[in-house]
């Protein structure tokens, strides 16, 4: 009798590697404004240059010393992207971080960076036209990079749930776990964010941490953001799961918390990172981040992820404009009316029509199928959100 | 349209299913369980994504979903019982 192997057929992926070591999967032109005066600046080039991008800030001002460092520190990472093959800041020239300040730091990322500040060109007409000028060169030298061959090795996805169903836990989030497992386990990385969402879930996370160090990390993030919510007299420890959530089967906080904690997969934490930071090790991660879809996922992207995968049981159009975003809906009803914004249907696991470990390997194909330059529908439809997060209060 | 599984589990270790369809008291039905088939008789009406216990919980014991600790039962659960808020309780205060 004749054997027939029959071998999986691998997506080849190819990207851009950055003179920093990482690589990226798309290679964008990235108009960078430094505070939000200058964001209507960017819009006006961006409309004009194709090939280019821009993010909408709304901050960079107003801001006591603790966030300015987390702006500024978020804002230079986010340039970092290895998504961005050519960077254009555009300030107002009398921001937290000035255009030239962040030019400065960008550049420790090996790729070509300018910069212009509206006050110095002298108006924004001025400086939309200097801005057109700059961004049509960066635009050629970024066309003169070519992907390379690259491997699951170099993929950071980002991890995300929003408007979850008491299904999400089950289908999506479980799948989306058996994803990130493999992507783990060929050298890859995944970073995680909600630390709110992790309260009980945390002691399970910290046990089963990579080290005792690690664990120990994951308790304090959990507890200083609790502790930081009691402040304003919130608590975070009660109230979940809602009633709505108990009356749809979820019992306990720890089981909220664990269905949420489930993207994760099933190998332990080897770090947990600060908002906006770039890991230094692989494998999953936790990052300090709040579960509001665009702070989360903005830190998310100025810590590296070349792609983000989002979980969702009512659905959303949730994007950014340098980092494709894969949705994943948990439920059959909520795919039929969100189709529009969601990729994956996970919800024909409770129908039996899909087993949990097959819905992870098609989340797994379209990771790599995206990588591949495959648009999902947030990037297809142009959504762009992006917010840096704020920890105090704006003055 | 009746869904071709009742239940899912997650991990081997669990000691609760969760319901893919509203199932009646008295059905008997099947669950798999890692690789194994059981049939389990449903004590009570359980409702879609509500949980039901796979095995003998004795009270005070934790309760395992995710093979993870989703809390403690408060009283004695017998198999194909609905496990919530009557019967098992968080264990973080």
């Amino acid at each position: 009798m004749m054997n027939i192997i029959v071998r999986r057929r691998l997506t080849k992926i190819r990207g851009y590697r950055r003179p920093d070591g990482r690589v990226g999967f798309r290679n964008h032109v990235l108009l960078l404004p430094t505070v939000a005066c200058s964001s209507s600046v960017t819009q006006k080039i961006c409309g004009s240059v194709p090939g280019t991008v821009t993010l909408p800030i709304d901050s960079g001002c107003g801001l006591l010393a603790q966030d300015i460092k987390l702006f500024a520190d978020t804002v230079v990472n986010l340039a970092g992207n290895p998504n961005v093959g050519a960077i254009l800041v555009v300030g107002l020239g009398c921001e937290a971080i000035t255009a030239e300040q962040a030019a400065a730091r960008i550049e420790k990322f090996g790729r070509p960076v300018r910069y212009l500040d509206i006050q110095k060109a002298g108006g924004t007409l001025k400086a939309v036209e200097q801005g057109i000028n700059l961004a049509q060169r960066l635009v050629k030298e970024a066309a003169t990079l070519k992907p390379e061959p690259a491997s699951v090795a170099d993929l950071v996805v980002g991890l995300k749930c929003g408007g979850s169903c008491p299904a999400s836990g089950l289908t999506a989030n479980t799948a989306l776990g058996v994803a990130v497992y493999k992507i783990v386990d060929e050298g890859g990385s995944a970073i995680i964010g909600e630390v709110v969402e992790c309260i009980g879930a945390e002691k399970a996370m910290a046990q089963k941490a990579a080290s005792g160090s690690v664990g120990k990390e994951i308790l304090q993030t959990v507890k200083r953001f609790e502790d930081h919510v009691r402040m304003y007299g919130a608590d975070l420890s009660t109230g979940e799961p809602n009633q709505g959530n108990r009356e749809a089967g979820l019992t306990t906080l720890e089981e909220k918390s664990l269905g949420c904690m489930r993207k994760i997969g099933s190998r332990p934490i080897v770090a947990v990172v600060g908002y906006g930071q770039i890991p230094t090790v692989k494998g999953p991660i936790l990052m300090d981040s709040p579960s509001y879809d665009a702070p989360s996922i903005t830190g998310m992207v100025a810590g590296g992820c070349q792609i983000i995968v989002f979980t969702t049981g009512l659905g959303t159009p949730f994007g950014i404009a340098i980092v494709p975003v894969i949705k994943v809906i948990s439920n059959t009803p909520a795919y039929e009316r969100m189709k529009d914004n969601t990729d994956i249907n996970a919800g024909t696991i409770l129908e039996g029509k899909e087993t949990i470990a097959e819905v992870g390997e098609r989340i797994y194909r379209m990771i790599l199928e995206v990588a591949s330059g495959r648009k999902p529908k947030a990037e297809e439809l142009g959504e762009n959100l992006c917010q840096v997060w704020r920890r105090t209060v704006v003055l | 349209m009746e869904s071709r599984v009742s239940a899912v589990v997650i991990s081997e270790q669990d000691s609760v299913a969760t319901a893919t369809r509203n199932i009646k008291a008295g059905e008997k039905i099947t669950v798999k369980v890692g690789d194994k088939e059981t049939e389990l008789l449903i004590k009570n009406d359980i409702k879609f994504l509500h949980k039901f216990a796979l095995k003998n919980i004795k009270r005070g014991e934790k309760v395992l979903k995710y093979g993870m600790v989703i809390g403690e039962a408060t009283k004695d659960i017998f198999p194909g019982e609905h496990v919530h808020t009557q019967n098992m309780r968080s264990l973080r205060s």
